[in-house]
């Protein structure tokens, strides 16, 4: 168990900045996710803490300890990949007892430490078997007894459960979590799934281009995204752009409430996010509620419990959509084409400066 | 899979398919019967027995192993580290690999040995031995040893592995020794016995530089003894069918050890 600090990180390749100045601190004990989509840096972040890519600038600390220049056989880190990395020509047994061997622990030691780590994985009656008699995730799970069997300070996992189907990639990710609650190793794990983020993380690293956008826990990055990127990649949801205008948002003519828009400076460009969950629905009877908005259903998506509804703000040519969440029998009295009102509380709306509004207007 | 491609096989690939194997066929039936004839209407095994009871053919057969040895050894030291090397640190070399493991089939061996000839020089216990013929045999059997190691190496993530081994706290000999070398092992098997097959046949270099190998004692003989040529040729059939048919059982052992992707 060991603290993780990066300092500072950058690295490029190609010329193409891959990592920009990144700092992050993970706790002892800590399970961080890293989390962002394809080709944002998380995996070059990985494989620099693993010590398989050397940062540009930038140092990497392990329990206070500058790792940096040291190889990665020299580090103590335990990494399970996202390809299939069991060796071929050997039993799982001998694949979890592989760190120890070289190690050069003694053979009833290796074997009994191997023994102890299939049995934690629940793989104690497949040790005799090879890579290539196990399923996806029986190997991945072989991976990960393997990586522990070296009693790493630190657990390096790069989307370890991405080759495998959906059922076995949540039994999977839920056994990840407890292996990591019952050794207490410090852990870091790359995904692009935000549902395998949010679900056995303590902390979420939401990435982009190269840069942490926020790092705080799943419940915070879920009900305040920092800005609008982390607003639209965790979970789903509606973001409006318009102008501040004191308790309220105004989107095209209308003025949405969102009490958070108080904080921003009266006419300010900013974004309105808003989640499906939040959003309540009501038919259309005579006079809008205060606080309410008359709005159109353009599409109901069936998934499940739930109903998933796009709703359009009038007057905006389909421009604006947002969300909302029915049970799935409530839903059917929503009709596509129908007028309906929409309400939420005037506190659920996370409200942001938008960054781009700058761009967008030059 | 092959079921299925016998199935679709229609009667012009049946016809080809006859046609190939008559070709392939009658010619080493003809052989073999040659070898086994003893004048007139009488056949024995006449010819056999004369092999057998050559003073020279033990030493020219020794030779030829030897030989063939020696080049798989140093095929193999050096070419295993250097595909290893450039599979995980220069990928960007491979379009080089590629051409020199090519040269050797668009170079014709009679210009390879003039070449080797112009070049006769070096320490006196190489030049003048036929261990100098182990030169010309590497090059011959490169490409050979090359494709077999290539496929070897494109069939297991050398990256994933060798990155795996190093997290577990190996350093590249360890990960060599103990992962990659086994998980190569048909790819090993194979460019061995091919190379055994190459140099168990070849006869130009052996014959312009005046050694008596296996090849050029065979050559040798059939300029006197007819038949027991012919009896040479089919125990040299033999032998490479053999070294062929132990590449195909370790390709087979291959497919049951994956990583094998």
């Amino acid at each position: 168990m060991a603290t993780v600090e990066v300092n500072r990180v950058s690295k490029s390749f190609a010329g193409r900045q891959v990592l920009a100045d990144l700092s992050l601190t993970m706790g002892e004990g800590e399970l961080v996710c890293l989390l962002g989509p394809s080709g944002c840096g998380k995996t070059t972040l990985l494989r620099i803490i693993a010590g398989f890519i050397p940062p540009e600038s930038g140092r990497v600390l392990v329990a206070g300890k500058d790792v940096t220049a040291l190889s990665p056989s020299a580090r103590r880190m335990g990494m399970v990949f996202q390809a299939y990395s069991l060796f071929p020509n050997m039993t799982a047994l001998d694949n979890v007892r592989f760190g120890p061997r070289v190690a050069g622990r003694p053979k009833s030691e290796q074997i009994a430490r191997a023994g102890q780590l299939l049995d934690l994985v629940g793989l104690s009656e497949h040790a005799d078997k090879y890579p290539h008699q196990l399923s996806g995730g029986q190997q991945q799970r072989v991976a990960l007894a393997r990586a522990l069997a070296v009693q790493p300070q630190v657990l390096l996992l790069d989307e370890p459960l991405s080759a495998l189907d959906a059922k076995v990639r949540v039994q999977l990710r839920e056994e990840i979590r407890r292996i990591q609650r019952e050794t207490g190793v410090t852990t870091v794990l790359v995904t692009h799934d935000q549902e395998e983020a949010l679900s056995i993380s303590d902390r979420v690293a939401v990435m982009n281009e190269g840069r942490l956008l926020q790092v705080a826990s799943p419940s915070t990055i879920y009900r305040e995204p920092s800005c609008g990127f982390v607003a639209r990649f965790i979970g789903s949801g509606a973001v409006l752009r318009g102008v501040a205008e004191g308790h309220s948002v105004r989107v095209a003519n209308l003025a949405l409430p969102a009490s958070a828009a108080a904080a921003h400076v009266h006419g300010a460009a900013v974004e309105m996010f808003i989640r499906p969950e939040n959003v309540r629905l009501q038919p259309m009877n005579g006079q809008l509620p205060p606080g309410a908005v008359g709005v159109e259903v353009r599409e109901r998506t069936f998934l499940g419990s739930l109903t998933r509804i796009r709703l359009t703000l009038p007057g905006t040519d389909d421009q604006f959509s947002l969300w909302a969440d029915l049970a799935s029998e409530q839903a059917e009295a929503f009709i596509p084409g129908s007028r309906v009102v929409a309400q939420w509380d005037e506190a659920a709306p996370r409200v942001m400066p938008d960054a781009d509004a700058g761009l967008r207007n030059g | 899979m092959s079921g299925a491609g016998a199935n679709r096989m229609g009667p012009g690939g049946w016809t080809t398919l006859i046609l190939a194997g008559v070709y392939f066929v009658v010619p080493l039936a003809m052989t073999a019967a040659f070898s086994l004839w003893e004048g007139g209407s009488t056949y024995g095994f006449e010819a056999y027995r004369l092999l057998l009871a050559s003073a020279d053919l033990p030493d020219a057969l020794l030779l030829s192993m030897e030989l063939a040895l020696a080049t798989v050894a140093a095929l193999l030291l050096l070419l295993v580290p250097a595909m290893i090397f450039m599979n995980l640190y220069a990928p960007g070399l491979r379009p080089l690999f590629e051409f020199i493991a090519t040269l050797p089939f668009v170079v014709p061996a009679i210009a390879l040995v003039a070449g080797l000839t112009a070049l006769f020089t070096g320490p006196e216990w190489l030049i003048g031995t036929p261990f100098y013929l182990v030169i010309p045999y590497f090059f011959l059997a490169l490409p050979f040893a090359y494709r077999s190691l290539d496929v070897g190496l494109r069939a297991i993530d050398l990256t994933t592995l060798t990155e795996a081994g190093q997290s577990l706290g190996a350093g590249m000999g360890q990960i060599i020794r103990m992962v990659i070398l086994p998980s190569l092992r048909a790819a090993l098997v194979g460019s061995t016995l091919l190379t055994l097959a190459v140099v168990m046949g070849e006869f130009t270099f052996a014959n312009v530089l005046l050694f008596r190998t296996f090849a050029v004692y065979m050559n040798q003989m059939g300029q006197h003894e007819a038949t027991a040529a012919a009896a040479l040729a089919v125990v040299s059939f033999l032998i490479t069918w053999a070294a062929m048919l132990g590449v195909l059982i370790a390709g087979r052992g291959q497919t049951s050890i994956p990583g094998g992707h």
